[in-house]
């Protein structure tokens, strides 16, 4: 497979159709990640997450900036959210970005979620493995704009940065579960907005508010599109990487990602398997009017489809 | 899961209006197809270079300053510096009808004026983009 050699030798073009190859689900895919493999693991790779609207993209825009000054090669992949009734999307991160659309060391690839729901595109993480491979030494992952559960990202990311902005409620949204659980370090964007300090000190109290915390995350301020203290918010991204790394939390953090996506990959198949055992006796559909006409319970059915793929 | 048609919408040179571009991006978006938009103000080497990373199947390029004759070709030479010729490039805006010719023979595959009802489009992505 010669775009996997050009890919690796820097060819952005070659780069981008095996990502689409990747996302298509195409036949190829696991032959590629079966070649680039054990030539990842080396970008740190940040995830940037937060409300539809709070400048994630501009942040991003402005963070690859600093780090293009500093010579690093860099991987955006930007997630914006497929239509759920016509498969179609509208990717629209790129209008941030296109400073960088000439530089040769940045690549950016818009990616639509196509069905995925936890804030990232379904085929993310191997594209991650692939701009890893092409040789990122940071790859920023943009989340669709989220809402308080969307939070796949911390299974994705080394970092996750979460950008805040002022005027989206009270105190109490900021203590709820979900998405303000998963920041490592935290944005305040827009921050000569009236009301961005009152909403960096409410996110200070709920951190203050955690127990059991050795490392309390960092809450910066940030103007975006002013380039306003971005070198102190890429500062605090490094000091997290560092104090991972030093713990020993990184190892930990990327393995407990990789059980959950070995357990996605494992899932799969068995549904492929379900599908194409059951096939034969009518598919699913059969299992179903059993249940509709209360013949069966679901817990006996499911050992018997388990018994049909042998897994039981 | 299958092919998605992609397609950058992109506006080349100095013209502010791009209500028509994100019409046609709507548009396309509820035909099912993934549609970049990279906003206005672009120079055909920012256009090219989105269109490879994206790796997208078509161009839709939108003009309404009149620079269509420097800016429409210019995209289509630096395709073929980048060995992507495959990339179909259409476009529209305020085209004079005379001007049209010219621009087919250089490449760009079709040339929508206003008034084009944006089914007929949809209809040309569709049909020409290989699977």
């Amino acid at each position: 497979m010669n775009l996997i050699e050009k890919m690796l030798d820097g060819d952005k073009r070659s780069c981008a159709k095996l990502i689409s190859t990747i996302e298509n689900d195409g036949k190829d895919t696991e032959k590629i990640i079966k070649e680039i493999y054990p030539k990842t693991g080396n970008a740190h790779i940040i995830g940037i997450t937060g409300p539809p609207g709070a400048g994630k993209s501009t942040l991003t825009d402005k963070l690859v900036k600093y780090l293009r000054n500093k010579d690093k090669k860099i991987g955006i992949i930007a997630v914006d959210p497929t239509s759920p009734f016509t498969g179609g999307a509208l990717l629209g991160d790129r209008i941030r970005m296109n400073d960088h659309a000439l530089d040769p060391n940045v690549f950016i690839r818009s990616m639509g979620t196509r069905g995925y729901l936890g804030g990232l595109a379904k085929q993310t993480r191997n594209t991650v493995k692939l701009l890893d491979a092409y040789g990122c030494d940071y790859i920023f992952i943009e989340t669709v704009g989220v809402g308080q559960s969307e939070v796949d990202i911390v299974k994705a990311a080394d970092t996750v940065v979460m950008v805040m902005v002022p005027g989206l409620g009270d105190d109490i949204q900021s203590i709820k579960a979900g998405i303000m659980e998963i920041g490592d370090v935290f944005a305040v964007n827009k921050s000569d907005l009236m009301g961005s300090e009152r909403t960096a000190t409410e996110i200070n109290m709920m951190l203050d508010m955690s127990s059991n915390m050795d490392r309390r995350p960092p809450v910066v301020m940030v103007t975006a599109n002013r380039n306003k203290n971005i070198d102190n918010l890429m500062n605090e991204i490094d000091k997290h990487l560092n104090y991972m790394e030093e713990k020993g939390l990184l190892s930990e953090r990327r393995r407990s990602n990789f059980e959950d996506e070995l357990i996605n990959l494992v899932e799969l198949e068995i549904k492929k398997m379900i599908v194409k055992e059951t096939k034969s006796s009518g598919g699913i559909k059969q299992y179903a009017e059993k249940l509709l006409n209360r013949e069966v319970d679901p817990y006996t059915i499911r050992d018997e489809i388990l018994e049909t793929i042998n897994l039981k | 899961m299958s092919k998605r048609i992609r397609v950058l919408v992109a506006k080349p040179g100095l013209d502010g209006h791009d209500r028509g571009a994100k019409m046609i991006a709507r548009s396309l978006r509820d035909a099912g197809m993934e549609v970049i938009y990279t906003g206005l103000r672009q120079s055909p080497e920012q256009i090219v270079a989105a269109a490879i990373q994206e790796d997208v199947d078509v161009i839709g390029m939108s003009i309404l300053s009149g620079a269509h004759n420097h800016l429409f070709p210019k995209v289509i030479d630096l395709l073929k510096e980048q060995n992507a010729e495959d990339i179909i490039v259409i476009a529209g805006g305020v085209i004079p009808e005379e001007d049209i010719p010219a621009l087919k023979e250089k490449g760009i595959k079709a040339v929508y004026t206003p008034g084009t009802p944006t089914k007929e489009i949809v209809e040309y992505i569709k049909n020409n983009v290989k699977e």
